[in-house]
């Protein structure tokens, strides 16, 4: 992947992230029961639905890794991954936020959505001890990429197995007994669902040019070295062990 | 990759986990260090929770809480004798199919599990228990969870088993993965366990997570086990 269309791509999500947000605040009419406080529901549920679909899509990168023994694939995979979980931080910090104003806690157990999202969260925080204890390269880019398989197996079962276990007080916005949001809310959540991903892909572009970028680096100080310049400079950077670079391709 | 001969799927099968069983009877290396880490465990909660008897929810709690960290100690070392005696470079020089040694240590693995509820799930209704109807059909919850045990230790095993931080990426993987199989276990079991006798809430629907989890997890392991092989 090359940083072509990386700026385009973000002043797009940039402006329908803006435009999203501006239908928030000046166009879609309050909520009922709640007033503004449910404002944080455009933000909060794009960042939670982007991030899940970023934890399965890592699976899905995993498996064409496993499937054609390309590196990238597994790049994609780790970055997808990452992406994911800061997108993850946000939305339980969102999430709690909303919990505080609307149920008077941070935290409800009884709230399935919000369990089962903890869970997954917590599951994909090993991600990342897992991956540095391994050393070798193939080897930690095969075991990586097995663990996003299972994992993104785990996410709809998860969820299943958790809503089962308690009661629905979590708001089912678009559950089709109760008729669902009217049209304009609809309309300004879908909007920002998409600058939402669209924020996410630019984020995964450019964080796989900056692996990209530091995998070229690397190789041409080596090379460099190989000739005899600037032997007394250490050549790792910072976090080079766990996250996996591109310089092979 | 075509080979003219193979040994059979079951042949193998039988072979490994016969080895093993044997190599468990002569070291008893894992099984009686679960069993008794499980029953000094119930020792702590009676006074962790300060409570004579259990019933209902705290019931299956302490027990599913108990055979999941006992669990824990067993899938730690189903690996480890292939690592250090050479174990997986003899299976990769063998002429089977890779996933026979998932199945295999799967099979080992669920069958430490049965042995350990054998002996602590009696053990837990004599310390805490005063009802002892539901023990009859609690059989059928542990053999479900067993088979999510099973596959899943022996994927996250095998996983660890190669990497330098290998007692602490068990737990640490696994235990995510497994909180919906605990869910369920916990939710079939504590209706069981009820003060007042058996009561069958809800026991078809937790069964059938259960075996959806079960199936879901052999599968993938069983895919993606060779992948773990490789070097």
């Amino acid at each position: 992947m090359s940083g072509r269309g990386l700026k385009q791509l973000s002043i797009l999500a940039a402006l329908v992230l803006l435009a999203g947000y501006a239908l928030v605040f000046f166009w879609v009419p309050m909520d009922a029961l709640e007033g503004f406080r449910q404002k944080v529901f455009y933000l909060h549920v794009p960042l939670a639905i982007v991030s899940l679909c970023g934890f399965v899509a890592g699976g899905v990168e995993g498996f064409r890794h496993l499937r054609t023994d390309d590196r990238r694939h597994d790049a994609n995979s780790y970055v997808f991954i990452h992406i994911s979980v800061v997108f993850g931080v946000a939305t339980l910090i969102t999430g709690m936020l909303w919990a505080k104003a609307s149920w008077g806690h941070y935290w409800v157990w009884d709230e399935p959505t919000l369990v089962s999202f903890l869970i997954v969260f917590l599951l994909y925080c090993t991600y990342y001890p897992f991956r540095y204890a391994i050393e070798d390269r193939d080897r930690q880019a095969r075991y990586a990429s097995v663990f996003a398989i299972t994992a993104g197996a785990f996410v709809p079962l998860n969820f299943m197995a958790v809503r089962m276990a308690q009661s629905l007080i979590h708001p089912r916005v678009f559950a089709t007994s109760e008729g669902g949001l009217p049209a304009s809310m609809m309309f300004t959540f879908l909007v920002c669902l998409v600058g939402m991903a669209l924020l996410w892909v630019t984020l995964v572009k450019l964080e796989l040019l900056g692996k990209q970028t530091s995998g070229q680096v690397s190789k041409l100080r080596r090379a460099l070295e190989a000739e005899g310049y600037g032997n007394d400079e250490p050549t790792a950077t910072v976090g080079r062990r766990i996250a996996p670079n591109l310089e092979a391709q | 990759m075509k080979t003219t001969r193979m040994t059979p799927f079951g042949l193998a099968l039988g072979a490994i986990v016969l080895k093993d069983l044997r190599t468990e009877l002569r070291t008893m290396r894992s099984l009686p260090a679960m069993v008794l880490f499980a029953v000094t465990t119930f020792v702590i909660f009676r006074f962790g929770l300060d409570r004579t008897a259990l019933s209902g929810s705290l019931a299956s709690g302490v027990i599913w809480t108990t055979l999941l960290f006992a669990a824990v100690l067993g899938i730690n070392r189903i690996f480890l004798p292939e690592r250090e005696e050479g174990g997986f470079d003899a299976f990769r020089l063998a002429p089977v199919d890779r996933p026979v040694l998932f199945v295999a240590k799967a099979t080992v693995l669920f069958l430490y599990l049965a042995v350990l509820e054998v002996i602590v799930v009696p053990v837990f209704a004599l310390f805490f228990l005063q009802e002892w109807s539901g023990l009859a059909p609690l059989i059928v919850v542990l053999l479900a969870t067993n088979l999510g045990f099973a596959a899943l230790g022996t994927l996250i095993s095998s996983m660890a088993v190669n990497s330098r931080a290998r007692d602490l990426l068990v737990p640490l993987l696994l235990l995510p993965l497994v909180v919906p199989l605990m869910i369920a276990a916990t939710g079939a079991t504590s209706h069981l366990l009820d003060a007042g006798g058996p009561s069958y809430d809800k026991f078809g629907t937790w069964l059938l997570v259960l075996g959806l989890y079960d199936g879901i997890f052999c599968l993938v392991g069983y895919a993606v086990f060779e992948f773990l092989l490789e070097d």
